[in-house]
């Protein structure tokens, strides 16, 4: 197995790969970057919360154009996972008005993005289209 | 109480493209008219404020002064997103009612002609270097943008409207093309915007595609341009001709928000919140109500922008904005016009004097100078801007008594 790192830190890779987030002790507030302080009420102490991996999507776009380097079309959502709110590509579905809605399940997955010269992959993350057994 | 300020004097140049003008040039011309209109000069005002985001460590307010008139005020160098013109004016009227000055200069100036895409956020794809390594606040291997979902004005701007229609009923492309076609329609009146062509619902919705639901003629247009205004004590106008008393136009309230926390709002900007607080804090210090405005001037970046803030500044019922807008109360002979001047979409965007030059259009049809597209009658008008960030001002202006 080659060496691998995730796209963000908030990605945990291995077995059960999942997102977390940092959650203020005080107020349950959770933020997904490096933090001074709570936003919301300005406590100091945080722990690592366990995103679930399953959600709604509340909001979405397809971007047809984007800065040099980056693939389009591609669909960027916001999903709502059990209340807190994720931002992520939709991926294995197809980029269009008619596959894509609001209110759609999707479900996390990993995909890598490449590796690089001493051979580490990187790994990003994504959420797909949960579809209802028929 | 502090006192009353007035606009006293006010200029909008031509937005577009100007080639053969710096940002000091388009500056000094908006300023200088903006004093003429006054009746006043340089030597007149107690402090200068000025914007230019794009180059906003250059200090344009001194590069201004040494073009227009170095008298020694305070000059306030403001950059606060697209809100940057709506700040510019709100420090000269905070000069005014803490009673430092009787006059103040406020400017905003852009030169964004052929400028790309605005605001990519984080990192772009394609920059990563040959060894992974993690960086910045969230321990980034690569750019995210594109990966993780998108950060870019277009994007964002997007999904709010989406994520409106998911809350609410009878939202879709078309609508929101139905805006953009409103506000086109609109701008073949507006002879400064920077485009006046009236487009289709179906030109709208097969051009190029942005970031969908917003095509290219739904995304605010880059262009260069300026805005200027001199604002007046309540005091110092009482003293001034009955010429320049009859054309000043009062600012019954100016108004800076910022985004208070929310869930999500780290995650997709909340440009909702901020709008509403800003909005209800400008109609209590005005005294009046949605239901008194004769036009309104609100912060159309994109079509779904102008969707969501129907409702953040209270002109329908909560989740109302379709029925508002299907209802035809936004078109200039509705009941409730909004964005008369074409809008970001076709006026063009020229980020700092936005704020400043939403202010004018109202303060223009308030005065009963708009011509051809005067909206007849108008007493009350509100002027919106939102910056991401996020900023967002909002100023309410009456006609003289
Ligand atoms: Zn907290």
């Amino acid at each position: 197995m080659p060496k691998q790192l995730p796209l963000v830190d908030y990605l945990v890779l291995g077995d059960d790969p999942h997102l977390e987030a940092w959650e203020c002790t005080s107020c349950g507030a959770r933020f997904f970057d490096r933090r001074n302080a709570c936003a919301k009420c300005e406590a100091d102490e945080f722990r690592r919360a366990r995103i679930a991996s399953e959600g709604v999507v509340r909001a979405f776009t397809i971007v047809s154009l984007a800065a040099p380097g980056i693939a389009v079309p591609f669909v960027s959502a916001i999903v709502d996972c059990d209340g807190t709110s994720v931002r992520a590509n939709i991926v294995n579905v197809e980029p269009t008005d008619t596959h894509v809605a609001t209110g759609m399940k999707v479900r996390l997955v990993t995909e890598p993005i490449g590796v690089d010269d001493d051979g580490v992959e990187g790994i990003g993350f994504g959420f797909e289209p949960i579809y209802a057994a028929t | 109480m502090s006192e009353d300020v007035w606009i006293l004097g006010i200029h909008m140049t031509k937005f577009g493209k100007h080639p053969d003008k710096d940002a000091v040039d388009l500056a000094a011309e908006a300023a200088r008219a903006a004093l003429a209109d006054g009746g006043v000069t340089m030597r007149d005002m107690g402090i200068l404020a000025a914007g230019n985001l794009m180059n906003a460590a250059a200090g344009i307010g001194q590069m201004l002064q040494k073009q227009i008139g170095q008298t020694g005020i305070p000059v306030y160098n403001v950059a606060n997103a697209c809100a940057t013109g709506a700040t510019a004016l709100r420090t000269a009227v905070m000069a005014i009612k803490a009673g430092e000055v009787d006059y103040g200069l406020a400017v905003g100036v852009e030169k964004l002609a052929g400028a790309g895409l605005l605001g990519a956020g984080g990192r772009t794809g394609g920059s990563e270097g040959k060894h992974y390594e993690p960086s910045g606040r969230y321990g980034a291997i690569a750019g995210t943008d594109g990966r993780i979902g998108t950060a870019t004005m277009p994007g964002t701007f997007a999904q709010v409207g989406m994520e409106y229609g998911h809350k609410y009923e009878g939202v879709s492309f078309e609508l929101f093309a139905r805006i953009s076609e409103k506000n086109h329609a609109h701008s073949t009146l507006n002879p400064l915007a920077a485009y006046t062509k009236k487009m289709t619902l179906d030109e709208i919705m097969s051009d190029v595609m942005i970031a969908y639901p917003n095509t290219r003629p739904m995304c605010s247009a880059n262009c260069d341009g300026a805005a200027a205004a001199v604002v007046v004590s309540d005091s110092k106008l009482k003293t001034l001709s009955l010429e320049q008393r009859r054309r000043a136009v009062k600012i019954s309230a100016s108004v800076l928000t910022t985004d208070p926390w929310e869930e999500a709002c780290q995650v997709l900007p909340d440009v909702n919140t901020l709008t509403r607080n800003a909005a209800r804090q400008a109609y209590e210090a005005a005294g009046v109500g949605p239901d008194d405005l004769d036009l309104v001037e609100l912060h159309d970046c994109f079509a779904t922008a102008e969707l969501v803030h129907y409702d953040n500044l209270m002109l329908c019922e909560e989740g109302g904005a379709a029925d508002f807008f299907n209802s035809g109360a936004p078109w200039r002979d509705g009941s409730k016009p909004v964005n008369v001047s074409g809008g970001l979409q076709s006026k063009g965007h020229p980020i700092s004097a936005t704020g400043i030059a939403n202010v004018w259009e109202v303060a223009t049809h308030l005065r009963g100078e708009a011509g051809e597209r005067q909206i007849e009658g108008a007493q009350v008008g509100l002027a919106h801007v939102i910056g991401l960030g996020s900023a967002c001002g909002v100023h309410i202006l009456e006609k003289a008594g």
